[in-house]
């Protein structure tokens, strides 16, 4: 607990708060993303590079802009006047999140054990990374590069022309 | 003595820290690199700004600004004090606080990219592992920023440049990023100051610099392209087209914030060619064997400022491009480029050395070019455009 | 080949970059507060009172008759009468105007008062270096500022001027001569004044001197309405 992981926290916490107390939408996805950045912060704190940037590339880069781009395209971004941001099957909303947390609680207790020896953690760089990827888990990698392939063919036929003069 | 001169900062910073306690030396080492990094770009975008001014009238056969000081030289200064001195209209219905931090964003964000960009022997802020991952992920929080910006601002041309620019950063990092690979497969490290030393190798006194191998150039000039649209600079710069949009996202910015973006704007640009010099042109190396001698922040600048050059030479050369010329360009011609690149970067690592690979890999490229070329050039048809939603 | 076009283009600013360099005359810019264009004739912007010899009062040749201040599109004239009359050039007495300002902050440079006016007396300027730090008071020019000699006229759209200055000694001469001719039925006595203003109709307006008798004042104004489709004439000619 050191301060500067006590200063992300809280700055991942009041972002994640934001998100969902916040009425206007695109400030909520703003919030979002400051979120996100200290969650890459977190990454960097635990010597995970590759992950920390690849988490503000990806998240902020490219979901955040999805996010807020979604928002502009879909709905108004004027707050809506009529309730408050609490919805009316508030209930059931707290049920899901306490059963997640408490899956979430069981497991890290569970295997609490596990980190109790202190080991040092393995300095892995990204060249390690890169090999595993080509190497060990290449069949991952290229069903999930198959997988986005055919996200992205599909978006295409979704945007393209219903008469098929597509340009 | 030339090694003194080589390693004159480091030297000076070493000197001025001893003065400290021990304890606080390595922090003090470190905010002075950043001090120095924050006073050189802003410094060096004042330079620019004026050169770029006086370049683009000598293109357009004017003389271009020449009041201010000896041959105009003290413009800058002139423009600092008129946006700092100018009121900060922020308009009535904009979102304040995304509308204050939007510039704050962006220039912090740029600023960032400078960490990892080696800009001489030894001269780099943070080695990192993955640095070039970390300068692409500083790019792309670039991207929100623009976005804040045009939101807030409530003005539907702000708006209209942020949706613009946002899908031309997007569109346009996937070049930046698959060309700039080429560079890293061939070095085998993320790391910028790894990929210098890769290059800063000398045969018959000539450099090692990716530019000279087929697919080294092909990278450059890609590269090149895909960086001129992510900085927005003119063809691409149609986020802030003036006789269509205002001025993009900026429009409702004035005063000290609309410099901020300015100098965004080209403190981006630098990055962003010093991205390109480290990647393809050797970063700090000497360009001959006997030159060796000249300091290598002298090479470093003296590289980031032949591309600023190259940046400003384009945009007194070309017209704007139109939108869907600008993602018809990405999409079909630019991407499959970078791709076709990086199979010709993947084969001159295979063959090996000798005269084949040389054959092989520009055939590959200049074929490819020409056929894709043709097919452009003989789909292009000039007609009116066809919209979708706007009838 | 795809990019040629590109090439082309940069190496043709790169040409111009270059050729600003070395040849001076590619620099069509003229460095403005020290060098000056001269102004074409037909350059107009404001106008001005014309006044003939050297006093700017006496010599005025506006007559305060309002036909400008009733055409004028934006309505920046503004003038009053005088009650009391001083000779105009041919020595006739007239009205003369009291308060003459124009509001050049108004002013569009139509030169429809300049096209409207009988007496040749408003013209257009080239005066274009007006600014000042009062934008009301400062832009409000009233006749003393207003007016220029005809000299200056001269001196700015010679062709013009020079076709006016015929067109008053004509009228001048004419008055002159029905003058005498009103002057020979009334009285038997003939007098050798008429001969003078003969000799001076070579050199018209130049110094209006009130020595003819005085010709009755409906018959010159009688004169007067076919004067401004000769102004329009000159205008014409001179474009």
């Amino acid at each position: 607990m050191t301060p500067v992981f006590c200063i992300v926290a809280l700055f991942t916490l009041a972002g994640g708060l934001a998100a969902v107390t916040l009425k206007n939408t695109v400030h909520c996805a703003l919030a979002l993303t400051v979120a996100l950045a200290g969650l890459a912060l977190f990454f960097l704190r635990l010597d995970a590079q590759f992950v920390g940037f690849a988490q503000i590339l990806i998240y902020i880069g490219a979901v955040a802009i999805l996010v807020v781009f979604a928002i502009l395209l879909t709905r108004s971004s004027e707050p809506e006047a009529s309730g408050g941001i609490v919805s009316s099957r508030w209930l059931a909303g707290v049920i899901i999140a306490a059963a997640v947390f408490a899956v979430l609680g069981w497991a890290i207790l569970r295997s609490a054990p596990a980190l109790a020896h202190e080991s040092a953690a393995p300095a892995v760089t990204v060249h390690q990374i890169g090999t595993a990827l080509m190497g060990r888990y290449v069949l991952p990698l290229e069903i999930v590069a198959l997988l986005l392939t055919s996200a992205l063919i599909g978006a295409v036929i979704v945007a393209m022309h219903e008469n098929g003069s597509a340009k | 003595m030339i090694e003194k001169l080589d390693q004159v900062f480091i030297l000076l910073r070493d000197w001025l820290v001893q003065f400290l306690p021990a304890d606080w030396q390595a922090i003090a080492a470190t905010v002075l690199n950043v001090i120095a990094i924050i006073a050189v770009f802003p410094t060096l975008f004042a330079i620019v700004t004026v050169m770029e001014r006086k370049g683009l009238g000598r293109m357009q056969n004017r003389f271009g600004p020449n009041r201010v000081g000896p041959f105009g030289l003290f413009q800058p200064v002139a423009d600092g004090i008129k946006a700092l001195t100018k009121e900060d209209v922020v308009p009535l219905c904009a979102d304040t606080v995304v509308h204050f931090l939007a510039p704050l964003v962006l220039v912090v964000a740029v600023f960032m990219g400078f960490s990892v960009l080696p800009m001489g022997r030894n001269m780099v802020l943070a080695d990192m592992d993955a640095g070039l991952l970390f300068f692409f992920a500083m790019g792309a929080s670039t991207e929100l920023s623009v976005f804040m910006a045009g939101w807030s601002s409530r003005n539907k041309y702000s708006l209209l440049g942020a949706m613009r620019a946002v899908a031309q950063m997007i569109s346009y990092e996937v070049p930046l990023l698959m060309s700039s690979l080429a560079a890293v497969m061939t070095a085998g490290s993320l790391s910028l100051s790894r990929i210098v030393d890769a290059q800063n190798r000398y045969t018959f006194g000539l450099p090692h610099w990716y530019v000279f191998t087929p697919w080294g150039f092909a990278g450059l000039v890609l590269f090149s392209i895909a960086a001129m649209a992510e900085t927005n600079r003119s063809p691409f710069d149609l986020p802030e087209g003036e006789s269509e949009i205002v001025a993009g996202y900026f429009t409702e910015y004035s005063g000290f914030k609309f410099a901020l973006f300015f100098l965004g704007e080209y403190v981006g640009m630098f990055s962003i060619a010093g991205l390109g010099a480290t990647l393809f042109l050797g970063g700090w190396s000497a360009p001959l064997a006997i030159l060796k001698w000249v300091p290598s922040w002298i090479w470093f600048f003296g590289k980031l400022m032949v591309a600023m050059c190259l940046f400003i030479w384009i945009r007194g050369t070309m017209p704007r491009l139109r939108q869907d010329q600008l993602m018809n360009f990405a999409w079909k011609f630019v991407i499959p480029m970078t791709l076709v690149n990086l199979l010709v970067a993947a084969l001159w690592r295979f063959i090996g050395p000798g005269w084949t690979r040389w054959v092989v890999c520009w055939a590959i490229l200049i074929g490819v070019y020409v056929l894709m070329g043709e097919t452009i050039l003989r789909k292009r048809h000039l007609g009116p455009r066809s919209y979708r939603y706007a009838e | 080949m795809l990019g040629e076009g590109l090439l082309k283009g940069l190496a043709e600013t790169a040409r111009n970059f270059a050729g600003s360099f070395v040849s001076e005359e590619r620099l069509t810019t003229v460095q403005y507060p020290e060098e000056r264009v001269a102004p074409i004739e037909n350059t107009r912007d404001f106008p001005f009172l014309v006044y003939d010899g050297d006093d700017w009062h006496a010599g005025m040749r506006c007559v305060a008759c309002q036909i400008c201040e009733k055409e004028c599109p934006p309505k920046c004239i503004y003038i009053e009468k005088s009650k009391d009359k001083k000779p105009d050039f041919t020595g006739k007495p007239q009205i003369y105007p009291a308060r003459f300002d124009i509001d050049i902050s108004v002013c569009m440079s139509c030169q429809i008062c300049v096209e409207v006016c009988p007496f040749e007396a408003i013209k257009m300027d080239t005066e274009f270096e007006l600014s000042t730090t009062d934008r009301f008071g400062g832009l409000l020019l009233d006749k003393k500022q207003l007016s220029r000699s005809n000299e200056h006229y001269h001196k700015i759209h010679p062709t013009e001027a020079a076709e006016v200055d015929a067109r008053l000694a004509e009228e001048k001469a004419k008055a002159e001569a029905k003058a005498k001719a009103a002057a020979a039925a009334k009285a038997a006595a003939p007098v050798a004044a008429p001969a003078k203003p003969a000799a001076e109709a070579g050199k018209p307006a130049a110094a209006p001197k009130p020595e003819g008798p005085a010709a009755s004042p409906q018959k010159a104004a009688e004169n007067k309405p076919e004067s401004p489709a000769k102004a329009e004439q000159g205008g014409a000619s001179g474009s």
